[in-house]
């Protein structure tokens, strides 16, 4: 094969050996791999709005309205906590939306890193490190969580479920909730071998489902028999319910109560991001 | 860019002359070992890569190439022994070794979410390259590996040889100085392998360090200047093709065929033709200075094989000699 050198493509080495910082790479790591997140990310923005505005409409619709009237003339206008229902209900859902947008950049971009496109493992041949894949994953998974909540927000104002007060500190609660929950969910991911996806269905059906119905979303959690409560406290969903509750309307609140929601929310981020740091370097230095 | 190709061209007499002096060290690997619970992947191996050098790991699958390579890829720790890449230990400063090693992994590990062009930017900015930079980067990279129509694909639909090629250009993204490369023909057509040894020349004429590991012969022959034969963890062999050649095999080799059933009955009758003899399942090798003689030989001495050829000894050939198996199972 004679190939005309002169007219083939050469590299030119043009210094990129000066130009990479390993320095900058390991303190913007996570950033970069943020910003790879949030770019594929925009590639189904659209996805990302409608589901966002419409799920939250079609929650109200149905359940807020629908069930609240229900709720409503037969227990009285303001039976719970003094307010009616759809009031009620709103810091549960959500607690919920914030849960659920973290959750989605956690769960099947872990599988895609790890086992389908091996995403992971490119990034880490670079000056990218386990845990800044984790802490960049984070990151993305939040931004999409407070996106989540905030449009979220807007149909509750629309609704008048909420007042326009307590936006931001509602949107700190449920941000909190997604952060616990979707670092452990992020570690959870992490450790699924291979191609193992049914766990989701698994988590889903058996986590996430009951976490929805049993964490005082649609009722008082006391009102449940006390042998069932125990699944609110330990949900993240319970406690940014609880707290969104306060932090809205004003429902009386223990301050031992009002700290151990914040602190158990807490707890669930540090546990979930140590464990997942652990499972990321073990897998990926494998 | 004539600028840039005359610095370059500058950059390169300079690393000539420095290759001239003193060959600079880019891996020291000293007792390299890394174990599975019970299991040496790697087993206390000594090799030294230099500047410039193309340089091969060949050995049947399972040999301990991938896990040599992952070591030196500074992303699996080693279990024992020394490992020094470009001057530093990569259990402590893996980070600041990555940053300067470009990766080609076994296994494609692009992103299908991502389009053509996109795959190398996002690449790039994980070493925290300026995206202006890398736009022009891109560019040359793209027409490096004959991408530049598919830049607005999805890497979905290139073919295997294209995401070889493109997953090479990204490995490049940073202007590496060692570039490693794992089976980079494994799975790919005749064709789509030619193209890909010619880009990867091109770069070895450019004095690009390379580490390729492969379980093709051939392949070792055409890009590797200097080869370590790896089996079971161990290094069995080191120097160049030619010489391994030399040292392992004779010139030539005459194969010979007697049908199945009846090679190894034939080959007691061979004893004494050549300098060694090799039963094979479907064949006998005759190993010889001279391959067409000892065919005269054989003829002589009534025997008519049903086919014969004789071909230059090959690497093949010195893995036989090596481990008594073939490369290629």
């Amino acid at each position: 094969m004679s190939i005309d050198i002169a007219n083939e493509p050469k590299m030119t080495w043009t210094g990129a050996k000066t130009i990479v910082d390993p320095q900058r790479s390991i303190r913007r790591g996570s950033l970069y791999v943020a910003e790879t997140r949030i770019k594929k990310m925009l590639k189904w923005w659209k996805s990302i709005v409608a589901f966002g505005l419409g799920n939250p409409t079609l929650y109200l619709l149905s359940i807020g309205i629908g069930i609240g009237s229900l709720v409503d003339s037969s227990l009285g206008p303001n039976a719970i906590d003094g307010v009616n229902y759809l009031t009620f209900l709103a810091p549960a859902l959500l607690a919920t939306a914030g849960i659920q947008g973290a959750m989605d950049e956690v769960t099947w971009p872990t599988l895609e890193g790890f086992v389908w496109d091996r995403t992971f493992f490119s990034m880490n041949a670079t000056a990218i490190t386990g845990k800044q894949i984790v802490n960049g994953v984070m990151m993305a998974a939040m931004a999409r969580c407070v996106l989540q909540v905030f449009l979220y927000e807007m149909c509750l104002l629309a609704f008048g479920a909420i007042s326009w007060q307590s936006v931001p500190i509602l949107l700190l609660v449920c941000s909190a909730a997604g952060l616990g929950f979707a670092a452990i969910m992020l570690a959870f991911s992490a450790s699924i071998k291979d191609d193992d996806d049914g766990m989701f269905a698994l988590v889903g059906r058996f986590i996430i489902t009951p976490m929805f119905m049993f964490s005082g979303t649609f009722y008082p959690i006391t009102s449940m028999p006390i042998y069932l409560q125990w699944i609110g406290w330990i949900s993240p969903q319970w406690h940014a319910t609880n707290l969104g509750r306060a932090m809205s309307y004003g429902m009386p609140i223990e301050p031992w109560l009002l700290i151990l929601h914040w602190a158990l929310m807490l707890a669930m981020a540090i546990v979930g991001f140590s464990w997942a740091h652990r499972v990321f370097d073990r897998r990926l230095s494998k | 860019m004539p600028k840039n190709a005359h610095k370059d061209s500058k950059e390169r007499h300079r690393a000539v002359a420095a290759k001239k002096t003193k060959p600079e060290a880019m891996i020291i690997a000293k007792g390299l070992t890394k174990t599975y619970g019970d299991f040496k992947a790697v087993d206390s191996i000594d090799f030294t890569v230099h500047r410039g050098e193309s340089f091969g790991l060949l050995g049947p699958n399972g040999a301990g190439k991938s896990t040599t390579m992952k070591m030196i890829a500074a992303t699996s720790q080693r279990s024992g022994g020394e490992l020094t890449i470009l001057g530093k230990d990569p259990n402590s400063n893996g980070p600041e070794i990555r940053a300067h090693l470009g990766v080609v992994p076994q296994q494609d590990n692009l992103d299908r979410e991502l389009k053509v062009w996109e795959n190398l930017m996002v690449y790039g900015r994980y070493f925290g390259l300026p995206r202006k930079w890398l736009k022009v980067k891109i560019e040359e990279l793209l027409e490096f590996a004959q991408l530049t129509e598919k830049r607005n694909s999805k890497t979905e639909e290139l073919s295997g040889g294209m995401k070889r090629r493109l997953t090479i250009a990204r490995g490049l993204v940073n202007e590496p100085e060692i570039l490693m490369l794992d089976e980079p023909t494994t799975g790919l057509d005749p064709q789509a392998r030619h193209i890909l040894w010619d880009r990867l020349f091109r770069l070895k004429e450019q004095g690009v360090t390379l580490v390729i590991t492969t379980h093709y012969m051939d392949e070792a022959e055409q890009l590797c200047d200097r080869l370590m034969v790896m089996d079971k963890g161990k290094i069995m062999a080191e120097g160049s093709p030619a010489e391994l050649i030399k040292k392992y095999s004779s010139k030539e080799v005459l194969e010979v065929r007697f049908g199945s059933a009846n090679n190894a009955q034939v080959a007691k009758e061979l004893k004494g033709i050549g300098t060694r003899l090799e039963v094979l399942p479907d064949r006998i090798l005759v190993y010889a200075e001279n391959g067409e003689k000892c065919l005269e030989q054989i003829v002589k001495k009534g025997l008519h094989p049903v086919t014969s050829l004789v071909r230059r000894s090959s690497l093949e050939d010195v893995f036989l000699r090596l481990t008594g198996r073939t490369l290629v199972e």
